[in-house]
């Protein structure tokens, strides 16, 4: 760990302010300090932001919810209106980490955590995302835990978030402030990039930009699930997780909201999928073709190969228990 | 006054049986039970010493070459720095356990990444490990160096070879058969806490604290690492916060804090970072094993052969002992077995949790079940079926063996009878099998010895540098000395860990218990026969229970027969005839249901169960938790742990404990242990035999035979996670 400087934000303005200036904020640390005592992260200073008031779950006129970017896994994985109306996120939230990083771990740090690829991690490896240019050493070597989808010849990298799948799939926003004083919102569509050949660019935030809320859109009537598949029963990132949010309608499918994590570089939804299944009635053969389209472009390591079955084996899955009372 | 004792014939006297006191075998709790779970029992890296410095080791970043320090000089200036220490004496690797000599030096050339070729050392923890994580190291004349187990040269281990009748005749004229090849991962000890030692001198004396499995080695491992006298060394480590073999032998970590206290003048802490612990102390070699089992029409097995490959660093001698229990299992008239050892550039392989039967057994029994499989009779059956009279090889009798009542016990505990069959059982998404395998490790006795003290007040105190590595040895040595000397338990001290004590056999290879218990004993065998003496009886017709004794119609209390003297003996036991003259083992089966996801192909165990026969019980509570610890050790190999190494430089890809896959709490589900009644008069004079590792010794196997009995996928591949199982589905 390098020498950094501290600062404790007296309030979200003077936070933006400092980071522009080439500062990192800090909330739970549960992934940022692990970077930093291994120097791949390496920040001269530190915001703490965590005495903000972004700690609040609130409603929304229109019925949604906006969760402070402060609020901790745990306090939103075991809120009653988000177990109520947004099952899908209490599940993804309590299928990550363990119960002391959910106690730690924030709502905006979640966000924006790193990718756990091993070469990341090992500074004696090149990684084109911790030394741009060095190369990827992930591509030939061990690649198990590493993405298909929204890949580019220069990273491999997986987003290993839970919770931002399921965000994903409810059609969050992230309420951002920026240093000027402006704020705005940004779909997790919008606010992650795919890698190219940029991947240390993780997301649009600009210097000093902070994600102050997350913002849920009101519920809506549908089964949710949030299914994850990986190496243990707990305390392991997904290989992959579907979080799915279907709706049924005399024997069709009227809503079919399917966001999937441990295959791409960021929360990975993909509306043709969505598209296929609007309006159809549940089928294997359905359930197939919206696999083939999903993975149509999908393409394995050697060692991640096995995804491409799974997830379509996990997707049949979950489309079968999602739509199951309908089709009896 | 020492008692000295070689164990030539057996002890048929059975006096544990026959002491009042009752402690041994009794579920008592740990007495440093309430220090560790509080905290406030010091591990290694845990004691603050004045003037201490800290520092960081620094890795190879290739496998190969002459190392090279680019930047040392720039590094020395950084704040906080002491010094950066590249010595000739650092170690290359850790020793193997009982190595007694210092393991290869050699901080100049790199043989595998990751091996540990410098220290930095600076005031502060986090000075030293910037400071390390500052230094570029490059290699001159990297080469290109065999890295992959399968295409690398091999050297046959030609005493571990046997040819015995004609394996491949009976192969040809079975009506039932099977030829198979397994291959299982390398595994990480991954103790919890990482390998760690403070060092400082005074005058030329070395005091070194550190977390360590097998001190009187570490000790002479120690010392010739440092070119000095044993005499000028003392270890220190009261306790261990897992071993698992990983600290059998000296570590890197040691020699370098030991050269930086030397060269700085003040003592020098250093902790092996954690993906140090995953790249530069041992792993357990993968293993390649075929294995062939021919059977008659009613499953009497007519031959046995078992070849396995393993690899390890150039030079090391270390081979995995994979088919240690199969000479000895099952019958089979027509039996060949071989080892091979092929050389290339990972991180050394040693002693690693069960070396030998953890994954020997395992293989040999997913074969019997798919054996039995092919014949269509009850795995169970086909066991009980090819229990030899006697080891198959040597003809010797077993010394004990409750083989089969574990067998059977086992089945009716588990209700084996309601095994489903082949694909046959659903609920829901998951498909639910049973599972069964047999366990087997060889028991060995080693010298040791204990003094214990019968002190003035009617207390007791045992010291022996035997270690504790959460095993429970400061539990068993008391129970052993207050049965014998009639105290309980609270008034007996256990004094552990330190090289200034009676030198013990150590923690490893499940002898521990037996041997130091065994010098406790007769220690304390002494010590009664001294107190008969005051008395002017026989011993034997003295008994001691609760301070007092009682012999000839009289009570007297131990002060009272002191009258303010000590007596202080010392027990020092050897091994003898008995250790050859019969075949001794420790036996037992595993019982598992699965419920495998029929999407997924996720593996969740449900129920896990263990009948064990391994002599006497000394601590039915700390038996059991290793029998627990075993299974939970079983449960890693057979679904989640695999030591990653990169194809193209052999180094470990998944360093740390987020991606080396330990099963966590949701992966164990209730198990359950059954500890038979067994004495072992041949094992040593308390008839206990080692019981540390008999739970992992082919538990795996009982997990995978069971995702068969679900699925219908053999998994030949281990570990067996999803992807494997899909692939077959």
């Amino acid at each position: 760990m390098r020498s950094f400087e501290y600062t404790r934000a007296e309030s979200t303005g003077a936070a933006t302010r400092d980071a522009a200036t080439g500062g990192t904020f800090i909330a739970g640390g549960t992934n940022l300090l692990d970077l930093m005592k291994l120097e791949v992260m390496a920040p001269e200073a530190l915001i703490d932001i965590n005495r903000l008031d972004l700690n609040q779950i609130e409603g929304t006129e229109d019925g949604g919810l906006r969760i402070g970017a402060l609020v901790t896994n745990s306090d939103l994985a075991n809120d009653s209106r988000v177990r109520r109306n947004w099952p899908v996120l209490s599940r993804a939230l309590l299928a990550g980490a363990s119960g002391q990083l959910r106690n730690k771990a924030t709502t905006g740090g979640n966000l924006l955590q790193r990718t756990r690829c091993l070469y990341f991690y090992d500074r004696a490896m090149p990684c084109n995302k911790r030394a741009p240019g060095s190369g990827c050493a992930a591509r030939d070597g061990f690649n198990r835990i590493l993405a298909v989808l929204g890949t580019s010849e220069h990273c491999i990298a997986t987003h290993p978030s839970d919770m931002a799948v399921a965000m994903r799939a409810l059609g969050a926003e992230a309420e951002t402030l920026k240093e000027d004083g402006t704020t705005r919102r940004l779909t997790l569509e919008e606010l992650y990039l795919l890698p190219g050949d940029r991947p240390d660019r993780e997301t649009v935030l600009e210097p000093g930009e902070l994600i102050t809320a997350v913002v849920l859109p009101a519920p809506v009537r549908a089964r949710q699930t949030y299914r994850k598949v990986r190496d243990r029963a707990s305390y392991a990132f997904a290989l992959v997780s579907v979080a799915g949010i279907v709706a049924m309608e005399n024997g069709r499918i009227t809503k079919a909201n399917l966001a999937f994590g441990g295959l791409a570089p960021k929360p990975w939804r993909d509306a043709a999928v969505e598209e296929l299944l609007t309006g159809e009635a549940p089928s294997d053969a359905l359930f197939n073709r919206a696999a083939d389209l999903l993975l149509a472009d999908a393409q394995g390591f050697g060692g991640n190969d096995f995804k491409l079955p799974l997830t379509r084996r996990t997707l049949v899955s979950v489309l079968t228990e999602l739509t199951q009372e309908a089709r009896i | 006054m020492t008692e000295h004792f070689k164990m030539e014939t057996p002890a048929t006297e059975r006096r544990l049986d026959d002491m009042a006191q009752g402690l041994v075998g009794a579920p008592l709790d740990r007495p440093e039970g309430p220090l560790k779970v509080t905290g406030t029992a010091t591990y290694a890296n845990e004691w603050q010493i004045e003037g201490m410095a800290h520092g960081v080791m620094v890795r190879a970043p290739g496998n190969s070459g002459r190392v090279i320090l680019a930047n040392r000089d720039d590094v020395a200036k950084l704040p906080g720095v002491l010094a950066v220490i590249q010595d000739d004496r650092l170690l290359r690797n850790p020793a193997q356990g009982t190595a007694n000599e210092a393991p290869v030096q050699s901080p100049h050339h790199a043989a595998y990444l990751g091996q540990l070729i410098a220290v930095v050392v600076a005031e502060t923890f986090e000075q030293a490990r910037h400071a390390a994580q500052s230094l570029q190291v490059t290699l001159e004349n990297a080469q290109m160096v065999q890295v992959d187990p399968a295409t690398a040269a091999v050297e046959p281990q030609d005493g571990q070879a046997l040819d015995q009748g004609d394996l491949d005749a009976a192969m040809r004229d079975a009506p039932h058969s099977v030829d198979l090849v397994y291959t299982t991962p390398s595994h990480s000890s991954a103790p919890m806490e990482p390998h760690a030692s403070i060092a400082s001198w005074q005058g030329g004396d070395l005091t070194l604290r550190g977390s360590y499995q097998m001190l009187k080695y570490n000790r002479n491992e120690l010392a010739d690492s440092l070119g000095i006298h044993p005499d000028r060394v003392r270890i220190i480590s009261p306790y261990v916060g897992g071993g698992f073999g990983s600290k059998l032998g000296l570590a890197p970590e040691a020699v370098a804090a030991a050269i930086a206290a030397q060269e700085l003048g003040r003592p020098v802490s250093v902790a092996l970072q954690r993906p140090q612990v995953f790249e530069a102390t041992m792993r357990r070699s993968e293993t390649r094993q075929r294995v062939r089992l021919a059977a008659d029409a009613e499953g009497r097995l007519t031959g046995l052969g078992h070849d396995a490959r393993v690899s390890n660093l150039p030079g090391e001698s270390f081979a995995e002992p994979v088919l240690q229990a199969s000479h000895f299992l099952y019958a089979g008239a027509n039996r060949r077995m071989s080892l091979e050892l092929a050389r290339l550039h990972r991180m050394c392989a040693g002693s690693v949790r069960a070396p030998g039967e953890a994954v020997g057994v395992t293989v040999l029994e997913n074969a019997m079940d798919e054996l039995a499989h092919e014949i269509g009779i009850d795995p169970v059956a086909l066991r009980l079926r090819n229990i030899p009279e006697k080891d198959p090889e040597s003809g010797k009798d077993y010394s004990s063996r409750r083989f089969r009542e574990a067998l059977e016990s086992g089945a009716e505990a588990f209700g084996w009878a309601d095994r489903p069959g082949v694909k046959e059982r659903r609920e829901g998404e998951w498909l639910i099998g049973y599972g069964m395998a047999s366990a087997a490790r060889v028991n060995v006795l080693m010298e040791s010895q204990a003094r214990v003290t019968l002190l003035p007040d009617g207390t007791a105190r045992v010291e022996t540098d035997m270690t504790d590595i959460g095993t429970g040895t400061y539990a068993i040595l008391g129970q052993i000395a207050g049965d014998m000397l009639g105290l309980p338990r609270d008034r007996v001290e256990v004094v552990l860990g330190d090289t200034t004590l009676p030198p013990a056999a150590g923690s490893g290879g499940s002898w521990g218990a037996s041997s130091s218990g065994t010098s406790v004993y007769l220690a304390c065998e002494a010590i009664r026969r001294q107190l008969a003496q005051r008395l002017e009886v026989d011993e034997h017709d003295l008994t001691l229970k609760d301070g007092r004794a009682t012999y000839a119609n009289q009570v007297k209390s131990l002060s009272d027969i002191l009258q303010g003297d000590e007596i202080a003996k010392l027990g020092h036991v050897k091994p003898g005839d008995t250790s050859t003259d019969v075949r001794q083992a420790t036996f037992g089966a595993y019982f598992a249901e699965v419920a495998v996801h029929a999407a997924s192909g996720e593996t969740r165990i449900r129920r896990m169960h263990g009948s064990f026969a391994a002599g006497r019980i000394l601590n039915a509570k700390t038996a059991r938790s290793q029998c627990l610890g075993g299974m939970t050790f079983g449960i890693g190999i057979a679904l989640t742990e695999e030591l990653a190494f990169d194809p193209r430089d052999g180094h470990v890809a998944n360093h740390n404990l987020a991606e080396y896959h330990i099963p966590v709490n949701a992966d164990v589900p209730q198990l359950t242990v059954e500890l038979l009644e067994e004495r072992d008069d041949w094992a040593n004079p308390m008839q206990a035999k080692g019981i540390g590792e008999l739970g992992i010794c082919g538990a795996a196997a009982a997990i995978t035979n069971a995702i068969h009995n679900a699925t219908g996928v053999r998994v030949r591949d281990y570990p067996a996670t999803l992807d494997k199982v899909i692939a077959g589905m």
